[in-house]
């Protein structure tokens, strides 16, 4: 893929620039667990509002690599990474950019549900700006409330009952609360690991509402093993691959429908085809 | 919908066989458990037994009498009682702070490698015997805690805890008068119940959820942030019960009492001035020789610390058991 500084090539096909609000550009990405080499030389470019999905089978380093992009991965002892990622053109891991701020700019989303259980649902919601000691009135307290709620196909299941704690909701009810208080710091880029892996149809549904909804205000990274989920939601799609032994990577990006109908690779057709994985 | 009764159906008695070696380690394990609880039941029962010509013979003037000279028939525990209380409150103020912060710093700060240094580090202030904390109390604090004593008594005297009765101004300063107080007795027991309570607080904040972890990071939260928003919440029950076990410590701590404080059988909330006595410590001192029915006093004495010891580390564990952390922790 072509890259120059000033612009960068999406896997669509169009150019965009590196500095595009929203844009996020991973460059020569590898990672190690404890001196193991787990993935290496990923470059990626996710451009600003739209939705990219990363697949393939169980341990290629696809989580791994979604966790660099906030740089979650450097909280766990004995993670280690190289390579550079760009959001609106800012190197995040450059000294001087604040840890706190690229992971404000970055929201995530986990597989598991991890509502704080003993605050009440609208508290979770706004946990993020009391964890980030930022003040809110109680008008604008309740609009970001009800907006993310609303964003996160939450709101008409809960408005009743906003000061009961998060904890007490449903599976699907608490990745939504989550995708919810993600939401509600207003981040440029949503980045969802296996976000649906443990819910329901119904939830699962509501949550693909809520990605359709945001892509055209909000840049989204998707790691899913649903590749009927992938199709459905994504625009691009990066096909990860870790073979016997060796560190993971991708082996094919591009366009969803070209990834899915006319792959180039063949281990990529196998995959998207049902054949391993 | 109804539920429909089938007298017929009764539930079935479940049986287990279990191999040979199951039952017998189930068995020793049942009866050393029974054991422990048998002997704290005994002590309890000979102190009680014990104190029975004690409260007889005194009454419940045995509570409010605060002198303890048996020559003449003055025995009671109201001013060592208080006197205890003092202490361990003492430890407990300035002991907690310092527990807690290193607790936060072992589990959400400190590098790994320095992780495991810290709690050994912690784990042998525990070890190190109370009597040798007495001694660096007596020689190494006291000197120097006088100076910290006549510091708080000069600007903070308007407190009456912090009054000595002494001139502050004097030409040549009284520093007798600010030595072998509840002041130092508590600093120097405060050293000893912070490992204890430490060791709860780590870990139970070592047990908070990686999950909400996570997420208060991912929402852009400092560390500071996220122990505020998910450490402290989870681990709320274990810093009460650390603290609770901590202050039973403090209670009964014995050996560093009696080196440090110099008797004072009254009553009074002056911290920083000299003289002071607790329950454990006036045991100690005059058990040597004691005539039988000074024995049996003393054995009440101890009878009274023994249920209050007992009511406040159970009270400990209720609150441990019952927050969200207990339930994943056994302490």
């Amino acid at each position: 893929m072509a890259m120059t500084e000033e612009s960068t090539t999406t896997a669509r096909g169009a150019a965009f620039p590196r500095t595009a609000p929203g844009a996020l550009e991973a460059v020569g990405i590898s990672a190690w667990f404890s001196g193991t080499l787990v993935l290496t030389d990923v470059s990626l470019s996710v451009a600003p509002a739209s939705v990219t999905a990363l697949i393939g089978p169980s341990g290629c380093g696809k989580s791994t690599f979604l966790r660099i992009l906030n740089r979650m991965h450097e909280s766990i002892p004995g993670a280690q990474m190289a390579g550079e990622v760009y959001l609106d053109g800012k190197e995040i891991y450059a000294s001087g950019y604040r840890i706190t701020h690229a992971r404000k700019q970055i929201g995530m989303v986990f597989q598991k549900p991890n509502p704080f259980p003993a605050m009440s649902i609208a508290e979770n919601v706004t946990a993020g700006f009391a964890l980030t000691s930022t003040k809110l009135s109680r008008s604008a307290r309740e609009e970001v409330v009800e907006t993310s709620l609303r964003q996160a196909h939450l709101w008409d299941e809960v408005k009743e009952r906003l000061t009961r704690p998060g904890g007490a909701l449903s599976g699907g009810q608490q990745q939504r609360l989550c995708i919810a208080r993600a939401l509600a710091v207003k981040p440029r880029v949503l980045l969802m690991d296996e976000p649906c892996s443990a819910l329901d149809p119904t939830s699962t549904r509501r949550v693909e509402e809520t990605i359709a909804e945001l892509s055209p205000q909000l840049t989204i990274v998707i790691v899913t093993h649903n590749m009927q989920q992938a199709a459905r939601v994504s625009h691009n799609t990066a096909f990860f691959l870790a073979e016997q032994g060796t560190p993971g990577g991708i082996v094919e990006q591009g366009p969803t429908r070209q990834i899915f109908n006319d792959p180039s690779d063949p281990r990529t057709a196998d995959y998207v085809g049902g054949r391993f994985g | 919908m109804t539920i429909t009764a089938h007298p017929e159906v009764v539930p079935r008695q479940l049986t287990t066989t279990h191999a040979a070696s199951d039952r017998i380690f189930h068995g020793a394990a049942r009866t050393v458990g029974l054991f422990v609880l048998c002997m704290t039941g005994a002590i309890g029962v000979f102190l009680g037994y014990q104190s029975i010509p004690t409260l007889r013979h005194y009454g419940l003037h045995f509570f409010t009498q605060t002198q303890w000279q048996p020559e003449l028939d003055h025995i009671g525990i109201a001013a060592v009682l208080v006197g205890t209380v003092e202490v361990a409150l003492v430890a407990l103020v300035v002991g907690f702070p310092f527990a807690f912060m290193v607790a936060l710093f072992v589990s959400d700060y400190a590098p790994k490698r320095a992780k495991s240094w810290l709690v050994s580090a912690i784990d042998l202030m525990a070890a190190v015997p109370s009597i040798i904390y007495g001694l660096w109390g007596f020689y190494l604090l006291m000197p120097r805690a006088t100076e910290v004593a006549r510091w708080l008594s000069e600007y903070l005297s308007f407190i009456p805890i912090f009054k000595v009765n002494t001139d502050a101004h004097a030409a040549v300063w009284q520093q007798s008068r600010y030595t072998s107080s509840v002041f130092i007795a508590g600093l120097t027991v405060s050293m000893m119940t912070i490992p204890l309570a430490c060791a709860v607080m780590r870990g139970v904040f070592d047990q908070a959820p990686a999950g909400e972890r996570e997420a208060a990071m991912a929402l852009g939260g400092t560390r500071w942030g996220g122990a505020r928003m998910v450490v402290f919440p989870f681990a709320k029950g274990g810093i009460i019960g650390g603290t609770m076990l901590a202050l039973g410590r403090a209670l009964g701590e014995t050996a560093a009492v009696l080196i440090i404080v110099s008797p004072d059988f009254t009553i009074k909330d002056r911290i920083l001035e000299a003289g002071a006595q607790t329950t454990s410590a006036l045991i100690a001192g005059n058990f040597g020789d004691a005539t039988r029915s000074q024995l049996s006093a003393l054995l009440t004495a101890g009878f009274v610390l023994f249920l209050i010891t007992i009511i406040v580390n159970s009270a400990a564990a209720v609150v441990i058991r019952r927050s969200r952390s207990g339930a994943l922790t056994e302490i």
